[in-house]
């Protein structure tokens, strides 16, 4: 039995691994291919994370809206709007780079020490569990508003890129 | 010593994705790279909420659905950028935040 508790352990850890390494890919490449399918692996790295959490429910949301919704969309745009030969053109200046990583530095280490120093006081009971009923049932009760409201906002979002992105094309037409 | 079951380990993972977001946010030279940073900042955030759910909060489905609200936003979000994004490729014909950051259409 304590065997599983080490490989849970490991799995961890590699989730851990594909998070950062995805997340310095997206950072360091030069090609926007590149970077969007190191965001790819760092959400499934996360969606990892939920699984610890105790949420299935969550991590294969977020496989299923952010991996397979949101990276397709941005993959759309780099197709759309890049051409590769110009990237591979753009250097990084070194001095940006260096101010950055001071900048960086700094506001890790400012979280670091805050997130240390700071004694988190577990609730004193709970109620419900971190099942998809009890979940369901929040979201259909409690707050109902909200849900209807984020709809609202994915159709409004959704009308106005076409509007947006149909823009263009009337004017060159006439 | 187990790290997986400990608060803090999550909430360095999740500073740790907001600093790789602004990171990549100063060090992108194109839109579509500033809006793939942001979206690691947003996880950042919806992980930190996961993670306060699950150790500390007294209901544990609240959490659990700012997360998903969270993703609701980031994919309205990716689409209205990337159609913002397309048009001012279509005007620009560049994606260089440079160029376009007097946003005269």
């Amino acid at each position: 039995m304590i065997v599983y508790k080490y490989i849970a352990e490991a799995l961890f850890y590699a989730f851990m691994l594909l998070i950062f390494m995805g997340g310095f890919m997206a950072v360091r490449s030069r090609m926007l291919m590149h970077a969007v399918l190191g965001l790819a692996v760092s959400l499934f790295g996360i969606a990892g994370l939920y699984f610890f959490l105790g949420s299935p429910f969550l991590a294969m949301m977020q496989i299923l809206i952010y991996v397979g919704a949101v990276c397709i969309m941005i993959v759309m745009g780099v197709m759309l709007g890049n051409t590769p030969d110009q990237l591979a053109a753009k250097n990084y200046s070194r001095r940006n780079t260096f101010l950055a990583v001071i900048v960086c530095s700094t506001g890790f280490a400012t979280l670091f020490v805050a997130i240390g120093q700071t004694k988190f006081a577990p609730a004193a009971e709970r109620v419900g569990d971190m099942s998809i009923r009890f979940v369901g049932e929040n979201l259909l009760f409690k707050y109902c508003l909200a849900f209807e409201l984020i709809s609202v906002v994915l159709l409004t979002a959704i009308i106005g890129a076409i509007i947006l992105a149909r823009g263009g094309r009337e004017e060159k037409a006439s | 010593m187990m790290i997986s079951g400990n608060l803090n380990t999550y909430l360095i993972i999740s500073a740790i994705l907001l600093i790789i977001g602004l990171y990549g946010m100063v060090q992108h030279r194109s839109l579509i790279g500033i809006l793939i940073s942001s979206e690691f900042i947003l996880n950042g955030a919806a992980l930190n909420f996961m993670a306060f759910n699950r150790f500390i909060a007294p209901n544990p489905a609240v959490g659990q659905i700012y997360a998903l609200f969270i993703m609701g936003i980031a994919a309205a979000e990716a689409a209205i950028a990337v159609s913002v994004i397309i048009a001012v490729y279509r005007k620009y014909r560049s994606e260089d935040p440079e160029q376009v950051q007097d946003m005269k259409l």
